[in-house]
């Protein structure tokens, strides 16, 4: 279970967050919607440690975690970029084993073995020597979520998941978020996109620009 | 022009473009990676550090290289500096070099998108991990063009060692036509310095080539 409260951030004098307080639970999906300048990538980035709050508290299973910290216990969070971010330069399948053994330290053999499973699940077993420019917008997306899923976060992080494809890719996504639902991975979405946060989320939280 | 006089005097070129070589060879595999450390540091958030290197490019790329050869053999001894000529070459050639080199990884630093920072940052790999494998890879394939551009212009630079007296291919033709009173030594100067420029884009095409495999 993912708490933060009280989370605070401005940029200069312009609050972006005013105290947000949220919860995932174990297993569900928690998303957060609202309008574009609402605040929700800078929540996210938060979050992930990619933006450093003003306040707040962060806890997993109760226990406080640093968001930006390097220890085990710190690195609970895996992010599903707007954008995906994967590395041009490596293979799908070095995209997904390149952390789990610079920072798990995994042998080569298991973390190649890791990658695999998550690839045949997410339909792309057969595409692990490609390079990111060879696949579509959504297996990219999903590689994205498999390089996260490689390094075995407590909660799974997106990032406005479908606005980066095409619009009937939807059914697509939201398909996959529900499927990594019943295999356990409690997940946190963010979109503007209110129909599809209904469609697979447990919970809502919809937020709003503070002007 | 006779085929004998052509095998006379080879050997003398030869032995210039060998010293000409030498030069090449070391700038580049001194100055590329220091190219590399000092594009971090004008890349990095250390003002000082910022500062003096941005000083540094200023001034190499602000004044003839010619002017920089002239200044470490002939104007550091008057400090109490000296270097041997091969040595002074080399100092000369590589803070040159290294400084155009730093400035074609900025831009190729810069170039790379924030987000890969940031995913590699949210996996936990360290800073240098993220250099290592992911950045430094795609500002290699973004900087080979403008790199290929340098190291040609390296080339030829490299006559300028002529001016503190090494023996370098140009001074080995130019002493022979002087000698001789003919264009041949010269005429097979040029055509020795185009042979190595060829390898040398041979070798880049194939460089880029090689990193082609991703966009
Ligand atoms: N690094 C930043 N510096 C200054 N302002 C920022 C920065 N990042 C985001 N903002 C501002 O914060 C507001 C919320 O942005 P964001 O979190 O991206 O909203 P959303 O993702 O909901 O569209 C926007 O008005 C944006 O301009
Ligand atoms: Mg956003």
């Amino acid at each position: 279970m993912l708490e933060v409260k009280n989370l605070k951030k401005s940029f200069g004098d312009r609050v972006i967050l005013d105290g947000v307080n949220l919860t995932v639970n174990d297993d569900e999906i928690l998303c957060i919607v609202g309008p574009s300048g609402a605040g929700k990538t800078t929540l996210l980035r938060c979050i992930t440690g990619l933006e450093t709050p003003d306040s707040g508290t962060f806890l997993m299973n109760g226990q406080p975690f640093d968001p930006q910290g390097t220890k085990d216990s710190d690195r609970v969070i895996g992010v599903v970029f707007q954008d995906f971010n994967l590395f041009p330069n490596l293979s799908v399948m070095d995209n997904i084993t390149l952390a789990p053994m610079m920072v798990l330290k995994e042998t080569k053999k298991d973390a190649e073995k890791q990658a695999a499973q998550l690839l045949s699940e997410l339909g792309l077993s057969t595409k692990g020597d490609l390079y990111p420019w060879q696949l579509s917008g959504g297996q990219k997306q999903r590689v994205a979520i498999a390089r996260a899923l490689a390094m075995k976060p407590k909660i799974l992080c997106y990032d406005e998941p479908t606005s980066a494809l095409d619009p009937n890719l939807r059914q697509e996504v939201a398909k996959i978020i529900l499927n990594l639902k019943k295999s356990g991975m409690t997940q946190l979405v963010v979109t503007h996109d209110l129909d599809f946060a209904q469609e697979i989320a447990d919970n809502l939280l919809k937020v709003k620009p503070i002007d | 022009m006779s085929l004998n006089y052509v095998f006379e005097i080879l050997p003398s070129l030869f032995q210039g473009a060998w010293l000409t070589l030498q030069i090449f060879f070391w700038t580049l595999v001194v100055s590329i990676p220091l190219g590399i450390v000092v594009s971090l540091g004008l890349t990095s958030k250390i003002r000082p550090l910022q500062w003096i290197l941005e000083v540094y490019v200023w001034l190499m790329r602000g004044t003839p290289l010619l002017l920089q050869l002239i200044f470490v053999f002939y104007g550091l001894p008057i400090i109490g500096i000296v270097f041997q000529r091969y040595d002074a070459a080399l100092v000369a050639f590589i803070l040159n070099y290294a400084a155009y080199f730093a400035e074609i990884f900025r831009g190729g630093f810069q170039s790379v998108s924030v987000g890969q920072f940031e995913a590699a940052r949210v996996l936990r790999l360290s800073y240098w991990q993220t250099i290592r494998k992911i950045i430094i890879p795609q500002v290699v394939k973004i900087v080979i063009p403008s790199i290929g551009n340098e190291v040609i212009n390296l080339v030829k630079d490299s006559s300028l060692v002529y001016v503190i007296g090494l023996g370098d291919l140009l001074r080995a033709g130019n002493v022979a036509t002087s000698r001789d009173v003919t264009l041949v030594p010269l005429l097979l100067v040029a055509l020795i310095y185009l042979i190595l420029v060829g390898i040398c884009t041979l070798v880049l095409r194939r460089v880029e080539k090689r990193y082609s495999y991703f966009k």
